[in-house]
């Protein structure tokens, strides 16, 4: 069972409590923009085997959005943030350096 | 290669069975290729098999990283159907189904397809008029499906409470031509026929790099070395994201992991395979007994060919209320597979921003019942160069253009 920890009402809750809400910090587009730069908001995703940043609701507490870094092969969770943030907090950044050294770092 | 059939058995049981070859070589990989298949699953086996009979391409390598057929091919429900809505679904779906009907003989290998017949349950009002659009759509089509009442769908499977107090059985989409086959002699059946063609399966050699030449692919780089080609085709499902960044471009699809399990083996009690999507599950029984459960997948990206235990105990749950006298079994075993799933939830045959470079993914939860229709499409592309009919409506450029084909809100969750 997945657990992580909700920046917004500090519980540590299941993901039975949870809503997964795709990759994150995405930029979103609106009226005006290109095809290509919708394709790319809507559909094309990083898709990693390993780092991925990404949203979670906490649907069934408090019911705010948050973001968290997590592996997808391992499952490790190495933090998660508040959901008003357009890049990962240094700490987790440096987490991720010490325990990936080979990820590839913040795009 | 020796052809199996009832006078070989015969030959080798008078000879205590030393007779017996080799179903595919494992040959060192040579320098270049044609073609090189990236992925021995079901599609990559099939992509091949048709590059060879039907455009007579033969000098192609399957490369694997791990075994063959040990991905998806090999952890899937077996379910074959191709009830579809839209027309190109159905089209690539049908073609895949009577491509099964047939293929045992023509691979001279005995994939046990079982056209036992398939039921999608209807267990809301919406769904019953789902379906029952399915069926016309399906008679426009030419695949032959009905849309059946209560009473026939407690005929053909007894043991089902069609009379449950959350969601009664309220009719059905019937495909009688619909059934199951066994998963690893698909893969196996294709990679002894490729094999017999003079293609080199690879297994345990792990694609690195993608190498190219001013925006064209040149060849991989592999754990056995580097091997050159002259087209590229990319066919490992749930890895997609990660072999596509190797090449260089981004796909709409995000991966996850979907279960299964199967109970004990018990004597025969259901021999139709059945769906019910509004409840995430889906039951049939194997040759050997057991009852065969699959249901929803994880929420959120992962890798894990695990899957969370949350969703069995859901899958489960809804499946009893269906099928009372499974309560009492036992499971066996459990597993998952990662399974590729794209932003309208159909797959993909298409040509890729990097030149003589094919993919094929998407296949998401569904793609067992697809694999010879696929490998057929897949075929004609790579040795083409351009979509045929069947993959036509498949591109990559349907996300920008908008142009989905949208089966996800139509037939429901479960492929």
């Amino acid at each position: 069972m997945l657990l992580l920890n909700c920046p917004c009402c500090g519980v540590d809750a299941d993901e039975t409590e949870l809503a997964a809400g795709g990759e994150a910090h995405l930029k979103r587009e609106t009226v005006g923009a290109e095809d290509e730069a919708f394709e790319a908001y809507l559909f094309m995703r990083d898709n990693p085997r390993g780092v991925h940043f990404e949203r979670w609701r906490h649907a069934y507490g408090c019911g705010k959005w948050f973001l968290a870094a997590r592996d997808t092969v391992t499952l490790e969770v190495f933090g998660t943030y508040p959901a008003q943030t357009k890049k990962p907090p240094k700490a987790i950044e440096n987490a991720l350096k010490k325990k990936r050294p080979d990820w590839k770092g913040w795009a | 290669m020796k052809r199996y059939s009832a006078f070989a058995i015969a030959r080798e049981a008078a000879r205590y069975h030393t007779g017996w070859e080799r179903a595919w070589r494992s040959p060192e990989p040579k320098t270049h290729y044609d073609v090189i298949i990236i992925g021995a699953g079901g599609h990559g086996l099939a992509t091949a098999y048709y590059l060879g009979k039907n455009h007579g391409i033969r000098n192609v390598a399957i490369i694997e990283k791990g075994w063959l057929g040990g991905g998806n091919t090999g952890r899937n429900t077996t379910i074959i159907r191709s009830n579809y809505l839209q027309d190109p679904s159905a089209a690539i779906y049908e073609k895949s189904r009577s491509l099964y009907e047939t293929l045992s003989q023509d691979l001279n290998y005995n994939i046990m397809f079982s056209p036992r017949g398939l039921i999608m349950l209807a267990q809301t009002h919406h769904e019953v008029r789902g379906y029952q659009r399915t069926a016309y759509a399906n008679a426009l089509q030419g695949v032959k499906t009905e849309f059946i009442s209560p009473a026939r769908v407690k005929q053909l499977v007894p043991i089902m409470d069609i009379s449950g107090p959350r969601y009664p059985v309220l009719g059905g989409l019937y495909q009688a031509r619909g059934g199951t086959a066994r998963h690893d002699a698909v893969a196996w059946g294709y990679a002894r026929a490729c094999s017999d063609m003079g293609m080199d399966v690879l297994q345990k050699t792990e694609v690195t790099a993608v190498r190219s030449e001013g925006g064209t692919v040149t060849g991989v780089e592999t754990s056995r070395g580097i091997i050159g080609c002259k087209k590229l085709s990319i066919v490992v499902a749930g890895h997609s994201g990660h072999v596509a960044e190797m090449a260089g471009f981004r796909l709409p699809i995000e991966s996850v992991a979907l279960q299964a399990l199967v109970s004990e083996p018990i004597k025969p009690c259901m021999d139709v395979v059945v769906m019910a999507n509004t409840v995430h599950g889906y039951m049939s029984q194997s040759d050997k007994g057991e009852m065969v459960i699959g249901g929803g997948t994880d929420g959120y990206n992962n890798y894990t060919q695990r899957g969370s235990f949350h969703h069995i105990e859901e899958t489960v749950r809804a499946l009893i209320e269906t099928f009372p006298m499974i309560s009492r079994l036992k499971m066996l075993r459990q597993w998952g597979g990662i399974v590729d799933i794209t932003g309208d939830r159909s797959p993909i045959l298409s040509k890729t921003p990097l030149g003589n470079c094919f993919i094929n993914a998407g296949w998401g939860t569904g793609g067992f019942k697809a694999i010879p229709g696929s490998g057929w499409a897949m075929a004609e592309l790579v040795a083409k160069g351009e979509p045929g009919p069947l993959a036509a409506a498949f591109g990559l450029d349907r996300f920008r253009e908008g142009r989905f084909i949208d089966e996800s809100v139509a037939a429901g969750v479960a492929h």
